[in-house]
This record gives C-alpha cells, sequence and structure tokens, in this order.
C-alpha cells in the first residue's frame, strides 16, 4: 500500500502544539499560582465549590437517565419499522440536532417563561402558573431536549441488527416482556447503551449555556464556574484550570466505566 | 414487522412532538406583529426585515462561513495527509497518535476552549514580554481574532478526517495500487490516479461534516476568538437582550435552510440508489 512516513508530520507538529502543548499548559496553570510558583491552592480551594460540583454530577445523572428512558422503547419501534420509514425517522430524529443548540435552548426559554405559552396553556384549565424556568428541572430539561438524539441514534443503531426471531425465541420459550427486556434486549443493547450515556452525560456535565439561560443565577454548574474563571468577573485562570483539570478526570472517569477505549480506537483507526 | 400497537404510535408522536414542538413555536413566533413570545397578534414579516438589515448578524454570518470554508479545508487536507501518514506509521507510535488525536473527540468541549485559550494567552505574554525587552518599550500583543478562530476549529475538525478517511484507506485495495505500479506508474502517479479517487467519497463527507461543525460551534469559539463574532456568539449575544424576535426569524431561515439541504441531498441520494437498481436490473437482463 502507499506508505510515506512524512505526510504526518505536519499533523504531528499540529497536534502537538494546538492538542497536547494546551492540555500540558491548563495542568500547569492548574498548579501554579500568579506568579508561577507551585502551589497546590487552587486544587484545594475547589472544596468551596463541592456544591457545584454535586450538583453538576447529579443533574448531568439525571438527564442521562431520563435520556435513556425515553430513547430505549423509541430506538427499539424504529429499529422495528419497515426500512424505507426508518431512514425517514433517524431523519426526523437528527433534523433538530442540525439546528444552533443556542437556538434550541432559547426556544424553552419562552415556553417555560412565568407567562409563557406552558403556564398560558395551564391557566385555561385553571392550573398554575408554574415557576418552571430558572428551576434545575429546566436545566434537566434543556439538557435532556438537546442531547436526547445522541442516545436514541447509539441504541437504535445497535438495535437495528438485533434479529427480530432472537426475541420471538425468546418468547416461544417462555419469556415474559421483563425476561425478554432484561436477558435479551439490554444486554444486546449494551455497546449502544454505553455509548449514548458517555454522549448525553459528557456534554450535560461541561454545559454552561443551557444552566445559565434555564436555570437563571441559581443553578451554576461546573461549567458555568470555569466560564467565569476566563471570560467572567472571577477572572482566575490558576484556579479555571484547577476545575477544567478535575471535570477532566470526571470526563475520563465516566469514559473508563463506559468504554474499552483502546479497542474500539483500534477498530476506528 | 409487527404492526404498531395503539400506545406504541402514541409514544413516538410524545416523543416527536417533544423534539418539534419548540421549535414550532419558536418559527411561529418569527411572523409574530407584537414582541410578545406568547400572545399571537399579527402577521408580519417586520423581524425577518430587520435581520437582514441587521449589521452585526450579516457580518458575523460572513465570519462563520469564511472561518468554516478555510477551516475546513484546511483540515482536510491536513487530515487525509495525516490518515495515510499515520497508516504507514508503526503500531506502537499510531496508537499513540490516534490516542492524541482522540482527546478533542472526547473531551468536553469547554476543556478544548480553554485550553486553547490558555495557549493564546502564554504565546501573547510571551511574544510581548521577547518584544518589549527588544524595543525597550511596553509591547502589548493580542493575537485573539480570526487567526485565533482558525487554528480552533482546525484543531477540532482535522480528527474527524483522520477518522473518516483512516478506515477507508485500510479497506482499500492494495492489489489494486500494486497494479497500477506493475502498469509502471509510479507511486505519485499511482497514488493520484488509483487511491485518491477512491478517498474522494470519504474526504468530501468530511469536508462537509467539517463545514457543519465549525459553522455550528459556539463553545470553542466563545473562548478564542477575542472580539470577533461568529455567528453562533451572535446569536448568544441576542438571547441575552431576552425578548428579540430576530432570533425567531434567524430560527425559521436556518431550518428552512438545513431541511432544503437534508431534503435535497436524500433526493440525490434515492435517485442514485434507483439508477443502481436500475443498472443491476438490466445487468440481470443481459445475462
Amino acid at each position: 500500500m502507499f506508505k510515506k512516513r512524512s505526510l504526518a508530520a505536519p499533523y504531528l507538529v499540529w497536534m502537538v502544539a494546538f492538542i497536547a502543548v494546551p492540555l500540558v499548559i491548563v495542568v500547569y496553570f492548574a498548579f501554579t499560582d500568579k506568579t508561577g510558583a507551585f502551589t497546590l491552592e487552587n486544587i484545594m480551594s475547589l472544596g468551596m465549590y463541592t456544591t457545584v460540583f454535586v450538583r453538576s454530577i447529579l443533574l448531568a445523572i439525571v438527564a442521562t437517565v431520563v435520556c435513556l428512558v425515553l430513547a430505549f422503547p423509541l430506538s427499539y419501534m424504529l429499529s422495528r419499522m419497515h426500512t424505507s420509514t426508518q431512514s425517514m425517522m433517524t431523519m426526523l430524529v437528527m433534523l433538530p440536532m442540525w439546528m444552533n443548540f443556542l437556538l434550541r435552548t432559547y426556544a424553552w426559554m419562552s415556553l417555560l417563561e412565568n407567562n409563557g405559552l406552558i403556564n398560558r396553556f395551564l391557566g385555561v384549565f385553571g392550573i398554575g402558573p408554574f415557576q418552571m424556568i430558572n428551576t434545575s428541572g429546566a436545566v434537566v430539561l434543556g439538557m435532556v431536549y438537546n442531547y436526547l438524539p445522541y442516545m436514541i441514534l447509539p441504541l437504535y443503531t445497535i438495535m437495528v441488527k438485533i434479529d427480530s426471531s432472537v426475541i420471538e425465541a425468546a418468547q416461544d420459550l417462555g419469556a415474559n416482556m421483563f425476561s425478554v427486556l432484561f436477558r435479551v434486549l439490554i444486554p444486546l443493547s449494551m455497546d449502544g447503551i454505553t455509548t449514548g450515556i458517555t454522549m448525553v452525560f459528557v456534554p450535560s456535565i461541561s454545559t454552561f449555556i443551557i444552566s445559565r439561560m434555564l436555570g437563571g443565577g441559581s443553578n451554576l454548574l461546573i461549567g458555568d464556574l470555569i466560564e467565569l474563571q476566563f471570560l467572567g468577573n472571577s477572572y482566575n485562570y490558576n484556579l479555571g484550570s484547577a476545575m477544567s483539570l478535575v471535570l477532566m478526570v470526571i470526563v475520563l472517569m465516566c469514559m473508563s466505566f463506559t468504554t474499552a477505549d483502546t479497542e474500539e480506537m483500534e477498530a476506528m483507526v | 414487522m409487527r404492526k404498531m400497537r395503539w400506545y406504541q404510535r402514541v409514544y413516538m408522536v410524545a416523543i416527536f412532538g417533544f423534539l418539534y414542538i419548540p421549535i414550532a413555536v419558536l418559527i411561529a413566533f418569527s411572523f409574530n406583529e407584537s414582541k410578545s413570545r406568547t400572545v399571537f397578534t399579527n402577521f408580519t414579516f417586520n423581524w425577518y426585515k430587520n435581520l437582514f438589515s441587521n449589521e452585526m448578524i450579516l457580518k458575523s454570518l460572513a465570519v462563520s462561513l469564511v472561518i468554516a470554508f478555510i477551516s475546513a479545508t484546511v483540515a482536510t487536507v491536513l487530515g487525509t495527509t495525516a490518515a495515510i501518514g499515520i497508516n504507514s506509521l508503526k503500531k506502537r507510535t499510531r496508537t499513540v497518535v490516534m490516542g492524541i488525536s482522540y482527546v478533542p473527540v472526547i473531551d468536553p468541549e469547554i476543556i478544548t476552549g480553554v485550553s486553547m485559550m490558555l495557549l493564546f494567552v502564554v504565546f501573547n505574554t510571551q511574544i510581548s514580554s521577547v518584544l518589549s525587552s527588544i524595543l525597550g518599550f511596553e509591547v502589548s500583543m493580542n493575537s485573539f481574532g480570526i487567526t485565533t478562530l482558525l487554528i480552533a476549529h482546525i484543531t477540532f475538525n482535522v480528527p474527524y478526517v483522520i477518522f473518516s478517511v483512516g478506515p477507508k484507506l485500510r479497506q482499500l485495495d492494495r492489489h489494486v495500487y500494486e497494479a497500477a505500479l506493475d502498469l509502471g506508474c509510479n507511486p505519485r502517479q499511482a497514488f493520484f490516479k488509483v487511491v485518491l479517487p477512491e478517498l474522494t467519497p470519504a474526504i468530501f463527507s468530511s469536508f462537509l461534516i467539517c463545514l457543519t461543525y465549525s459553522i455550528d460551534d459556539f463553545i470553542i469559539s466563545y473562548f478564542t476568538s477575542g472580539t470577533v463574532q461568529t455567528l453562533p456568539i451572535a446569536i448568544y449575544s441576542m438571547t441575552k437582550k431576552k425578548v428579540s424576535p430576530e432570533i425567531n426569524a434567524l430560527s425559521a431561515i436556518m431550518f428552512a435552510v438545513i431541511l432544503s439541504i437534508i431534503l435535497v441531498s436524500n433526493g440525490i441520494d434515492s435517485r442514485r440508489e434507483k439508477r443502481l437498481s436500475r443498472a443491476a436490473r438490466a445487468e440481470e437482463g443481459k445475462l
């Protein structure tokens, strides 16, 4: 095959300069103070923000679970449709993803407002109004709305490969709905589930826009804290780097639970 | 294929309603005369007119398109050459290179954005201090702008090119390439006449992916753009103002553009499929 190692050179330079070095700089900033001296203070002071970290993890987990529960039946139904309908339906799932997520989140702002459409609609029946915007529920809703397709698509992709006769065989052999679900369907779609979980959890835990637009000021997440250190009023690169480092560790831990990434990477190369 | 039960239908309608109703409401209120986001008073195209006379939006759209085209082009070239080069590396080096390339894909975007911002900040302060010491007076360098945006966009786009061209490269039939050599091509000719045409679909589709990622990106641009506004950044500054029906108009336009692109590309696909199946049938007929 056509081999030319030198062709990799420009990219290798680029990769080191703009992927590797920036990460090293983040680590460097996380462990130094403003004068450049080594310190653990940045990492230590993160204890102050425990509530924010816990809230981020919690909301991201809730959003991921909701996505999984909503997406699983839908993906299964999609995978059992006629092939021609399937491609149209997957397109319908993907279409909202092509809208910029700022616009998608903005759409919910006007729906959830105190005198927004939902409250007005409920008002017709004499219910409410409810405080919906600026709650943690609204933040979770924003995450679910933005990232649901990321859960549906990998699940669907794996479920399409499940032969209907396997499920029928299980039923013929006396399995009830729950056994079919837990002993056939879920084990067979495990790869899709783990991919979906990472694809929803990682952007959910690191978002700062959804929490800002739908959560008001009271639902700060890790992403908001980081953004405040770099572009906001707090303006502390060292502390921001320490927070980024912790976020990276959380994400890597999540990935190591859900993927055997070296094998997958090999498969991709 | 079993027919769907009624509750399955209800469920599907509910999910798709959840996905589409917010967008539908957004679009509907782009035609609303009053600024209210809840009461529809009268039909109007005013917000569209405002949008097309909004300097900030038009300028940011131009910036986004320029950045997208340049970064997608550079990323595609860089990524394709990289895929070929990486394919020729030893297995262990290859794993390391692929591992690092994977970082922008799996890392949260905010980390990619923040780390690149820090890189540019460090670069600025270093250059400034060097220049100051040479020139003998304070110089403060600020490189944030189009250049940093381009670097950032190329960086997050290249891995997608590598990951889509690389596998195709491995699937190629090496005998065809060897045949080209046997028939008198030098390696360069064989590459351009045999290997590259086979890779073209993958290269082209990764170029399109890069374009869309670049136009859509907000988070990484937000940290690396300085004062330059891309379209998503302009949208963000508009959402801060709370009530601006121009956003609704913009959403409607974007939705229409996306929908037509998808419909057209699907149309082309299905026509190609039809042609292929017709050709296959014709072949069978001949036999």
